[in-house]
C-alpha cells in the first residue's frame, strides 16, 4: 500500500491537492499514480493564467511507458507551475507529494475543496483498484 | 492468469511488476525501467525471454524448406552454429514473423520466434513441412535467459564456470551447445552478450548464478527501449502481415541472390521493388521536448506517415522513434503530439550501439 498523507485531499483520478495557508492550492499526482506510470520522462504543465474547469484535462505526465492526462481537481486559475520538472521529471517519482508537485491554483470557490476525497476515501479507491 | 515461465516465481520474489505480454505474465520492470536500461548499456543485465518459442527443424531437406520459407537465405550459413535474422513472409509479401535461425548441422536448424506469433508460426511451418519431409519440433521444455551488456559475457562465464563450454570463443551471431545449454552470442539490445537456452528445471539455478555475479534482472520495459535505441524492429509494431520488409527497413534481410531461389512472397517483393517502394521506415529524433509514441502522425515534404515505435531514449535523454513515411529523401519532419506539431530530425538507425550514441 502506497503512502496517502492524511492532510491532503484527493481525486478518483489520482491527483492530490494541498490547501495552502494563503488560500491557494498545490496539485500533484499521488504516489500510487507515479508507481503505476513508472519512470517519468516528461511533464507538460498548464500555462500560468489559464482558467480551468473542474475535471478538465490540463497537464500531461509521460513515463517511459505512456502519456497520462492530469485533471484539474477543482475549478480555478493556474498561478504557477513546477519549473524544476522540465529538467528533472523524475522528481514526480522520487517525491510525489513534495518536490514533485505539478502546479498551483487559485480556487474559484474555496468550498469546492470539501467535495474532494479525504485520505481514507482515496485509500479505499486505491484498494479497490488493486483487486 | 496467463502463461508463466519457469522464472515467474523468481520475478515475483525480486519485486517485479508483472504485466500481460502476448498471453504471458511477464516482468515489465523490477523497480525502475530506466535504471535497468542503463544497467545493460553500462554493465550487464538479464532478461527472462522464455516466452519466446524455440523450434527445431530436422530433416535432410531442412535447408530447402527454409530457403523456401524465409526471405533471407540460410544457404549463406556454412559454419555450424552461425545464425541469420530473417523475415518469414506470406504470399502477399507481408511479414508473418521475424526470427533468428541457427544452422547447427545439415539436417538441424534451430529457430527462435516471437511469443505473440508462435501459434501461427508453428501452423505455417507445419503446413509447409510435409513437402520437404521436415520435422517441426517445438522445444516446450526450454527456458531462455538473455544476458546483455558490455560485461555480460565475462559475468556469464563467471556464473557458469566450466559449463560455459566453447561459448567464449563464439563469434558474433553464432551459437554452440554446451552440455544441456545452448548458448548464442545474440541479443536484442545493441550490446554484446549471450542468449542462453536452458532446460526449464535448471532455469532458476542459472538465473540465481547470474544474479550472484551482479547481473541485474531487467524487464520487458527496458528491453523495448534498448531495442529501439539499437534500431531493431518489433514485430506487430514496426511490421506485420500487411507490410513487406521493403517498407519496414528490412530490405537488407532479403536475399535477392541467387535469382533462381524461389521463396514465399518473392514475386510481390520483386513487383514492389520494380514499381518503386512507396513507403520507408526511418529513424526520428525529437528536437523539442516531449515523447514520440506509436501512431502519432508524421508530416514530411512527401506526405503523411506514422510513428511505428516511439519512446524516450534513456541513453540519449531525448525521444526517438521509428516511423513509416512516404519514400523519398527527407531530413526533417514534424510530428503531431497532442495537437502540437513538433520538429523531428531524420537519422539512420541505430540511435545507440555498444553504449555509444550514433547520432550528433
Amino acid at each position: 500500500m502506497s503512502n496517502v498523507p492524511a492532510e491532503l485531499k484527493y481525486t478518483k483520478t489520482h491527483e492530490w491537492v494541498r490547501a495552502e495557508s494563503d488560500g491557494t492550492v498545490t496539485v500533484g499526482i499521488t504516489e500510487h499514480a507515479q508507481e503505476l506510470l513508472g519512470d517519468m520522462v516528461f511533464v507538460e504543465l498548464p500555462e500560468v493564467g489559464r482558467t480551468l474547469k473542474s475535471d478538465q484535462d490540463c497537464a500531461v505526465v509521460e513515463s517511459v511507458k505512456a502519456a497520462s492526462d492530469v485533471y484539474a481537481p477543482i475549478a480555478g486559475e493556474v498561478i504557477g507551475g513546477n519549473d524544476a520538472l522540465a529538467d528533472s521529471p523524475e522528481l514526480v517519482n522520487k517525491d510525489s507529494y513534495g518536490d514533485g508537485w505539478l502546479f498551483k491554483m487559485k480556487p474559484a470557490n474555496a468550498a469546492d475543496l470539501n467535495g474532494l476525497l479525504d485520505a481514507a476515501a482515496y485509500a479505499a479507491v486505491v484498494a479497490e483498484e488493486s483487486h | 492468469m496467463g502463461n508463466r515461465t519457469p522464472l515467474y516465481e523468481a520475478h515475483v520474489a525480486l519485486g517485479a511488476k508483472i504485466v500481460d505480454f502476448a498471453g504471458w505474465d511477464m516482468p515489465i520492470h523490477y523497480g525502475s525501467q530506466i535504471e535497468e536500461h542503463h544497467q545493460v548499456r553500462r554493465d550487464a543485465g538479464m532478461f527472462d525471454v522464455s516466452h519466446m518459442c524455440v523450434v527445431d527443424l530436422r530433416g535432410s531437406r531442412a535447408v530447402d524448406f527454409l530457403r523456401y520459407l524465409l526471405a533471407n537465405d540460410v544457404a549463406r550459413l556454412t559454419v555450424p552454429g552461425k545464425a541469420i535474422y530473417s523475415c518469414m513472409l506470406n504470399e502477399r509479401g507481408g511479414v508473418i514473423d521475424d526470427l533468428i535461425v541457427y544452422y547447427m548441422d545439415p539436417s538441424w536448424y534451430r529457430m527462435v520466434v516471437n511469443a505473440g506469433t508462435r501459434n501461427k508460426d508453428i501452423a505455417w511451418l507445419r503446413r509447409h513441412a510435409p513437402s520437404f519431409d521436415v520435422e517441426v519440433d517445438v522445444q516446450e521444455e526450454l527456458a531462455m535467459i538473455a544476458v546483455q551488456g558490455p560485461n555480460a559475457r565475462a559475468k556469464a562465464q563467471a556464473a557458469l564456470g566450466d559449463r560455459i563450454g566453447a561459448a567464449p570463443q563464439l563469434p558474433r551471431f553464432a551459437a554452440v551447445e554446451a552440455g544441456l545449454l545452448f548458448i548464442a552470442r545474440t541479443g536484442y539490445t545493441g550490446e554484446d552478450g549471450y542468449e542462453i537456452m536452458v532446460p526449464a528445471d535448471q532455469a532458476e539455478e542459472l538465473w540465481n548464478a547470474l544474479y550472484a555475479q551482479d547481473v541485474k534482472p531487467c524487464g520487458l520495459g527496458a528491453r523495448d527501449t534498448l531495442r529501439l535505441e539499437a534500431g531493431m524492429n518489433l514485430y506487430g509494431q514496426d511490421m506485420d502481415e500487411d507490410t513487406t520488409p521493403l517498407v519496414s527497413g528490412l530490405t537488407w534481410t532479403v536475399a535477392w541472390e541467387p535469382l533462381d531461389r524461389s521463396f514465399v512472397g518473392r514475386p510481390v517483393l520483386e513487383q514492389q521493388r520494380g514499381a518503386g517502394v512507396p513507403m520507408q521506415l526511418i529513424g526520428l529524433v525529437l528536437e523539442d521536448k516531449g515523447v514520440l509514441r506509436s501512431h502519432q502522425k508524421v508530416y514530411t515534404a512527401q506526405g503523411e506517415g506514422e510513428i511505428t515505435s516511439g519512446t524516450f531514449s534513456p541513453s540519449l535523454g531525448r525521444s526517438v522513434a521509428l516511423a513509416r513515411v512516404p519514400a523519398g529523401s527527407v531530413s526533417e519532419c514534424e510530428v503531431d503530439i497532442r495537437g502540437k506539431r513538433l520538429k523531428a530530425r531524420v537519422v539512420k538507425p541505430p540511435f545507440v550501439r555498444n553504449g555509444q550514441s550514433c547520432i550528433d
